[in-house]
């Protein structure tokens, strides 16, 4: 039995994870119309590489990573590209994103898949392999796991699969491990060969006894020395940092990544996709999703990439006081702007809301410095600390109270007696700070240019000067050059043309002088 | 004849040692108060405070000839960061400057004659072209100081505000109801019932 460490405070919401888990999951029939965004994940957004009026086949890459974090997007199925153009997607801001827009012909036609043996490559070629096939984190950052691969010469003892869920009522990854464990179990065991790990451990929380026998199960039937631990069930459980504490011990510094202390962490759903991709040579086209909340049929749908979500509220018969929907958890989702976004990677559950469900939050006081957030806070940190600075806008001081190390996991606004929404706080001021930075880089920048440019002046005036200096040294030599001796035949040549001048002035003087002799003797006559 | 070439060598040979030496012992570095200064102001180059860019506007501060508050691009968090390095009183932005939003410079390509004029008024090389030929605003290389605006003979550069796209969009500050209020905004009105308001 593993010895197990507890990290600092943590909540216990209730769990509403039941609703969703009654029935397997279910295949979500094909949609009509798809919007498939070419930003779904972290870093740079991806290139299409389709046209519009493009017959495409289930798979086929319609945009080329772009970066260094970046990855591919696919077809989800075979059809046409009727449009490519700004759509809104489920993002805070409410602001629209390219998308491509793909009418799906019903034929479910595949490209070419490969599927390759992992054992067969280097590590540079599985992590580009990843890439192309638009393997992300499907925890909730969508973020490029070959990136997550590229760990350099720092060595991995420890491969954590996130199978933890700590979120109240999102049960995808729960049912995904109940239903599919063996996946989950080949492509830990493929991450385990990229990274070459001492150990794989599975940390799921303890109140999903049926996925920790499903993984335990496939982990004996495929003869793999892999660990599952059962976790206690505290929010924010399955948080990385926090994850990695409870089953190592290990404390990830400040500004620092789990790799640094020799641990790198995948969630469980996106170990499955890296093994589709590589042992099935399809990329990442779909996904588990909870439906629930002030929904009929609450249930799990494996539904495509670009699946309009008012698609899959309808499947999960929404009620009629439904006034608003949120996209991943109650603590750290994100209310959509409209229930006609798509689905993408990171859309784990679609909570359906209601004024019943989720009443609106009290009215907010002032902070009474109860430090009830401390106690709660997974981080560390003192949350009303940051909250102050946050509100009054000293965001330099927030960020000597570590705000970037906040992981927004809302502990502390769950239990704030004064319902302060601290996390927006939060947000708000990281937000601020970075948008801050970028505009530092882009002043330094233009200050460069700034100077090179004065610089330039100073040395197109240093040339026009030294241009004038040249000129007139050469005027100078032209005339010491002047000076020199002549040759006697010059010298010949000279004295004859001073010879003839003579004469000419000689005659021209006598002309002259007649001339006058002449006038005044006309004007004496008159 | 000789001896007098190597004295004279040797004493230039010596000299110049001392020269070098003394060049590297007591070189002058670049103020460091006015590099401060400097790192603060925004880079904008626009010369709305009075001096021909910010690197002489950051001296004239910290000579004590000009007052921190002349920089409308800084906007008031620039004088908040300049006063507290300066240990000096945070004053209200001089003069009737008010900060606008932030700006790229376009030209309308169509009208554009090709004059140069606004690359050389262009304080930071953010105008591409030659003679006679159309120009273009590097829009990610413009401050948006406005000084390629005037000096155009055609009129066909126009400043346009930056605009929201969700690659510069920000949380905004929190607009909490002190009392319930009925909010317009779906995704404001949704935030609310989020971020730690679990259902009990
Ligand atoms: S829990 Fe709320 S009231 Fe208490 S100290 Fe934290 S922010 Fe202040
Ligand atoms: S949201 Fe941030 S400050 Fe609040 S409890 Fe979570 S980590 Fe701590």
């Amino acid at each position: 039995m593993r010895k197990l460490n507890h990290f600092h405070g943590g909540i216990h919401p209730p769990s509403n994870k039941t609703q969703s888990t009654q029935v397997a999951i279910a295949h979500a029939p094909l949609p009509s119309k798809l919007i498939v965004p070419f930003h779904q994940h972290a870093g740079e957004i991806a290139k299409p590489v389709v046209q519009v009026g493009d017959h495409v086949l289930k798979g086929q890459l319609i945009g080329m990573p772009d970066g260094f974090v970046s990855s591919a997007v696919h077809a989800p199925t075979s059809g046409t590209i009727t449009a490519i153009d700004l759509q809104l997607i489920a993002h805070p801001s409410g602001l629209p994103n390219l998308c491509a827009t793909l009418i799906p012909d019903g034929k479910d036609e595949w490209v070419e898949r490969k599927a390759v043996d992992y054992r067969d490559h280097s590590q540079p070629e599985l992590q580009q392999l990843l890439r192309m096939n638009g393997v992300v984190g499907l925890g909730g950052a969508a973020f490029p796991s070959d990136v997550k691969l590229r760990i350099g010469k720092q060595k991995i003892k420890t491969l954590i699969l996130n199978g933890a869920e700590c979120e109240p009522y999102i049960t995808c990854d729960d049912m995904l491990m109940r239903e599919r464990a063996n996946e989950i179990v080949q492509g830990a065991q493929m991450l385990r060969f990229m990274l070459d790990a001492d150990e794989v451990l599975y940390g799921v929380e303890d109140n999903k006894p049926e996925a920790i026998a499903a993984l335990q199960q496939a982990i004996k039937e495929s003869n793999l020395n892999h660990d599952v631990v059962a976790i206690p069930t505290v929010y924010p459980g399955g948080s990385a940092k926090q994850l990695i504490r409870v089953l190592t011990g290990l404390e990830v510094p400040s500004g620092k990544l789990p790799t640094d202390i020799g641990v790198q962490c995948f969630n469980v759903a996106t170990a499955y996709s890296v093994c589709r991709a590589l042992a099935h040579g399809e990329p990442l086209l779909s996904r588990i999703i909870t439906i629930t909340g002030n929904v009929r049929r609450a249930q799990n749908f494996e539904a495509l990439i670009g699946t309009p979500i008012d698609y899959l509220v309808a499947l999960g018969e929404a009620l009629s006081d439904t006034d608003g929907y949120i996209m991943g958890g109650p603590m750290m989702g994100i209310p959509l702007p409209s229930v006609h976004v798509p689905v993408v990677k990171a859309t784990n559950c679609i909570i359906a809301t209601s004024a019943k469900l989720f009443p609106q939050p009290q009215p907010s006081m002032p902070c009474i410095r109860c430090t009830r957030c401390v106690e709660a806070c997974p981080a560390d940190l003192q949350p009303q600390d940051l909250y102050w600075f946050a509100q009054s806008k000293e965001f330099g001081k927030a960020q000597k109270f570590s705000l970037f190390d906040c992981i927004e996991c809302g502990a502390c606004s769950y239990v704030c007696p004064s319902h302060i929404p601290l996390v927006q706080y939060y947000r708000f001021a990281k937000s601020e700070i970075r948008a801050r930075e970028h505009d530092k880089q882009l002043a330094d920048q233009a200050r460069v240019r700034h100077e090179f440019r004065e610089h330039r002046f100073e040395r197109e005036k240093q040339e026009k000067a030294d241009k004038l200096a040249a000129r007139e040294a050469a005027a100078q030599a032209a005339k010491l050059a002047s000076t020199q001796p002549l040759t006697p035949q010059q010298l010949a040549e000279q004295a004859d043309l001073e010879a003839r001048r003579e004469h000419i002035r000689e005659v021209a003087q006598s002309s002259v002088e007649n001339t006058a002799v002449e006038n005044t003797t006309e004007r004496t006559g008159n | 004849m000789l001896s007098a070439l190597l004295v004279m060598a040797g004493i230039a040979i010596a000299l110049g040692a001392v020269l070098g030496y003394a060049a590297i012992k007591f070189r002058v570095e670049g103020n460091p108060l006015v590099d401060k200064i400097d790192a603060i102001l925004p880079q904008t180059q626009c010369g709305q405070c009075g001096f021909p860019g910010c690197k002489p506007y950051a001296t004239a501060i910290a000579a004590g000839e000009a007052d921190i508050n002349k920089c409308p691009p800084g906007g008031e968090e620039g004088i908040h960061k300049l006063a507290e390095l300066l240990g000096m009183e945070f004053k209200p932005l001089g003069g009737n400057a008010v900060p606008k939003p932030k700006s790229v410079a376009f030209i309308d390509e169509a009208t554009c004659i090709g004059c140069t004029l606004c690359i050389q008024a262009c304080p930071v090389d953010a105008i591409a072209g030659a003679a006679k030929q159309m120009h273009t605003i590097i829009a990610a290389e413009c401050t948006g100081c406005e000084l390629c605006v005037a000096p155009c003979p055609v009129d066909c550069i126009s400043m346009k505000v930056i605009e929201e796209k969700i690659t510069n969009w920000k949380w905004k500050y929190p607009v909490y109801a002190l009392n319930t209020v009925e909010t317009t905004n779906v995704a404001g009105a949704a935030l609310q019932k989020t971020n730690g308001r679990a259902p009990g």
